[in-house]
């Protein structure tokens, strides 16, 4: 089985820290992972912001970089729902489709391609689990507060395979962040306003860490909560899931 | 560059005062949870939300026939029915209705298409006075606003406020602000009213194609107590507001309250069928507009709305923004796919004031796609050319940079150069990002950097 | 003019046509529903009560409502107790204080009672009175809407409604307050053998 790692652009630069755990967790399970070193970006930001008709070039890029994998894989659900939904090529359809097919935000690739049934991990903490949306309800990793459905959750099925991890509850189990793509910029008060509440509910809830499958959501909150010199931190899941065992 | 602020400009004027967003959040989350509760008490609830969007769907794609047959039969039900293509008609019709019988003032329930049309002003302006009966309405009504939620009109005043209102116009005492004695004193004040006024206006909630029949549903008795008092009963509908039969109206009516408030239905829901004998009831079909949306194949579902409000209560931005944020009739996720169909500029920015959670597709009980459809709002906008040259050069900027694996790897000590353009990281003090969130801490390489160094052994 | 430029667009612009769902009638949920009906009519403000006749649902309003003035009712079986409304301009019953009227069934899931324009005697009567009373046969509680649609059918009725509760506002904070424009107070009597 032949895995091809989708780093997000923003981790790459920002978290690298989070793409070198997603790596070695996929290497643990024996995968064979390949990281092709030409690959920039999804799309997304341009797309969110109207200019979808403008993606032609990195989606021909991503094509190129991903055509032939068995499956691809990202620690970012909201980049994954992008290339899912949108990844098209006029000069090899028939590979775009398949990556569309065949990529997976990395929580959904060890629960349902892998069946992970445990994880040697340590993370003896206090975590909030924030659901990143376009994981959560774009790529159903786990249920809506707002459907009446039988509740799961696939990133919370594997953080309570970690030792020593105390998951806490919060009042609003689902609700946005606020990060939003260029919303965080083009509507400063809202989204700031929105990641602070957020934020708040974790507090509130005695969390020491945030975590979620999405660090565009924890950068937002990441970025109030230094700004207000919050002891709390936040945390990529695959940092847990790679933490090790103490 | 027009001078009217636009949604993001509104909405930090309204994040002035943080303690009133949390009350105005709260507020509205509670609204939701009500909702939570009385939908995830219904074990069918996702199977009705799904036979609601069908049946709506039927009617989209039938709406000709459907419509001539609710006429047929409102014309034999002794109803009389006009045709309004635009606002201006709509109004001009009913303001024809009232001079002809000599009528110069008009008790109205709640009517968002009214609202959408502006009615009240322009009957104002012909010498009509219009008293709004539905509570909500007839405060904002007093302090000289639109509402800013269609369910819960003046979900943005306080109880003080009111209190105030309530004081300079209906003589309460000063500061008082019980919302017990205020209804009460609204009610005296509205008693008045309806037992004067020989003309009511309502909404229309749901129109029977097969029996010409409408449904009003309030919850204060303003609609009924309006029409049976009145001479004249006038109802204005948008022409989206039909379903076929009457039955179908089991499934809307089990939606419709559970979604809006959490209520499992509202207090009344009045079939009005014909005029009760010496009364003049009248039918005004509205299209302004909805008859282009529903050519507009990515957005004619917007016309399945049945207006609960529930994408309001749920949305984040909508809760922390307020609905006068959106300057147009009907705020919230749906007016943001309403509104550009009527006024793309005007509009333009009502698409983006949004992230995408998609909670709103998700609460909406005729299963709107609302949020996929602000993607592609947003996607019509700029084609039409309704972004400004600073963020397209900035969004060509960046396709240029993220093409290019060159560029984007393009390392020096000064830092990445990619960094400049992922539109949150735009290192200047300009950027909005800094105002109230730090940067993460540059690392000392990027991934691509650290995956060469130690998986394919180059040195760095 | 605009009738024609109207439905003409809508011609023109309508998507190809999709079938209305097979089944609206197939939502049966297990509930007691006359258990229900008390326990989602209390939730929403009215009152349930039983009575053995009609001498007794007299009784038992008048100890509800010792200062009510104006007795209205739309029942001619009633009439021995209250006044029979007559036909007159409805703005006549500006000073009812309690009006009682008959209900044709009452719905489990949500506390509503269907009524229609013959047993109300003027449309306004239900929304003018101060309280509103409502006699049920016991044997008339249906549980979901779609029941109750089956039992309307196609019924040609000028004017009916679903009644559930006392008028309400909660237009000021969401704090809800009871009486509105309409009855400040909704009362089912639920009897055996109404006729």
């Amino acid at each position: 089985m032949k895995v091809g790692l989708f780093v997000p652009c923003y981790i790459n630069q920002f978290y690298p820290k989070v793409a070198i755990a997603t790596l070695e967790l996929l290497e643990k399970l024996g995968l064979e992972v390949g990281y092709p070193l030409n690959q920039t970006c999804c799309g997304q930001p341009m797309a969110n912001s109207g200019y979808e008709h403008l993606t032609g070039s990195t989606n021909e890029l991503f094509t190129q970089n991903f055509a032939g994998y068995d499956y691809i894989v990202s620690p970012s659900g909201s980049c994954t729902l992008h290339i899912k939904d949108h990844l098209h090529s006029d000069k090899v359809p028939a590979e775009a489709k398949n990556i569309r097919s065949n990529i997976y935000e990395l929580t959904e690739f060890l629960t349902d391609i892998m069946k992970v049934d445990s994880i040697k991990a340590s993370f003896p903490y206090r975590v909030g689990v924030h659901q990143s949306c376009h994981g959560q309800r774009g790529l159903k990793l786990a249920q809506m507060t707002e459907l009446t459905a039988p509740a799961f959750s696939k990133p919370e099925q594997l953080l309570k395979m970690v030792d020593g991890i105390e998951l806490v509850p919060l009042t609003r189990a689902d609700e946005c962040c606020g990060f939003g793509g260029t919303f965080c910029v083009a509507e400063e008060a809202v989204s700031v306003k929105m990641g602070k509440d957020r934020v708040a509910d974790h507090i509130k809830n005695n969390a020491e860490y945030i975590t979620a499958a999405d660090m565009s959501c924890l950068m937002h909150m990441e970025g109030i909560l230094k700004r207000q010199k919050s002891p709390v931190k936040v945390v990529h899941i695959a940092e847990i899931l790679n933490a090790a065992m103490v | 560059m027009s001078t009217v602020k636009d949604h993001a400009e509104l909405a930090q004027v309204f994040n002035n005062d943080e303690k009133r967003v949390d009350w105005h959040d709260e507020t509205l989350w509670f609204v939701r949870a009500k909702r939570d509760r009385a939908s995830h008490g219904i074990p069918d609830w996702e199977l009705l939300r799904e036979t609601a969007s069908q049946i709506k769907h039927n009617v989209l794609s039938n709406m000709h026939n459907y419509l001539v047959q609710f006429e047929d039969k409102a014309l034999a039900n002794g109803v009389k029915v006009h045709w309004a293509a635009n606002a201006a008609e709509h109004n001009a019709i009913v303001l024809s209705i009232l001079k002809e019988k000599g009528i110069d003032r008009m008790v109205k329930s709640k009517s968002m298409l009214t609202e959408e049309c502006h009615l009240n002003d322009f009957l104002q302006d012909n010498g009509v006075e219009v008293i709004d009966s539905d509570l909500g309405e007839r405060i904002v009504q007093l302090a000289k606003e639109p509402p800013s939620h269609i369910v819960l009109p003046c979900i943005h005043k306080k109880k003080e406020e009111i209190g105030d209102i309530f004081h300079e116009h209906l003589g309460t005492a000063a500061g008082e602000s019980d919302p017990q004695i205020l209804t009460e004193t609204a009610r005296q004040h509205l008693r008045e009213v309806f037992l004067t006024r020989r003309a009511a206006l309502t909404g229309v909630n749901f129109a029977i194609a097969e029996t010409g029949e409408f449904v009003v549903c309030t919850n204060e008795g303003n609609a009924d107590m309006g029409a049976h008092l009145a001479d004249v009963h006038i109802a204005s509908m948008g022409f989206e507001k039909l379903i076929p039969q009457r039955k179908h109206l089991s499934v809307f009516l089990r939606l419709l309250t559970r979604s809006a408030t959490g209520q499992p239905i509202t207090t009344y829901s009045s079939h009005f069928k014909k005029p009760r004998p010496g009364q003049q009831m009248h039918i005004i079909i509205v299209d302004n507009g909805r008859s282009i949306q529903l050519g507009r194949e990515d957005f004619r579902n917007s016309l399945k709305c049945i207006r609960c409000g529930a994408c309001m209560n749920t949305c984040p931005v909508y809760r922390r923004s307020g609905g006068h944020s959106y300057h147009t009739a009907v705020a919230g996720p749906i007016g943001s796919i309403l509104a550009p169909n009527l006024d793309m500029k005007k509009y333009s920015d009502l698409p983006f004031a949004s992230t995408l959670c998609g909670s709103c597709s998700n609460v909406c009980p005729v299963k709107i796609d609302i949020h996929d459809q602000l993607y592609k709002w947003r996607q019509v906008i700029v084609k039409n050319g309704y972004s400004t040259k600073t963020k397209t050069a900035m969004m060509k900027g960046m396709t240029l940079a993220l093409s290019s694996p060159a560029i984007f790897n393009f390392s020096g000590k000064a830092g990445r150069l990619a960094l400049k353009f992922i539109p949150f990281a735009v290192n200047n003090g300009l950027n909005p990002w800094y105002k109230q969130r730090d940067m993460p801490a540059p690392p000392e390489g990027s991934f691509t950097d650290w995956y060469k160094k130690n998986r394919k052994g180059e040195k760095s | 003019m605009s009738r024609e430029i109207i439905l003409n667009a809508i011609k023109q612009n309508q998507p190809e046509l999709k079938p209305l769902p097979a089944d609206v009638d197939f939502y049966y949920e297990q509930i007691d529903a006359a258990e229900k009906f008390k326990q989602v009519l209390e939730f929403i403000g009215g009152k349930l009560h039983t009575a053995d006749s009609l001498a007794d649902v007299k009784q038992q309003l008048e100890t509800a409502f010792p200062q009510a003035e104006r007795w209205i009712t739309a029942m001619p079986e009633f009439a021995q107790y209250a006044t029979l409304i007559q036909p007159a301009d409805p703005h006549t019953l500006e000073n009812v204080d309690v009006a009682i009227i008959k209900g044709h069934f009452g719905v489990a899931e949500n506390g509503a009672v269907w009524v229609t324009e013959d047993l109300l005697g003027a449309r306004a009567l239900p929304f003018i009175t101060q309280h509103l009373v409502i006699l049920l046969n016991k044997n008339s509680i249906v549980p979901l809407m779609q029941q109750a649609y089956q039992l309307i059918g196609d019924g040609d009725h000028g004017y009916a409604a679903f009644i559930a509760g006392p008028s309400k506002t909660a237009d000021i904070e969401q704090s809800l307050v009871i009486g509105a424009h309409g009855p400040r107070s909704l009362t089912v009597f639920l009897i055996n053998d109404l006729a």
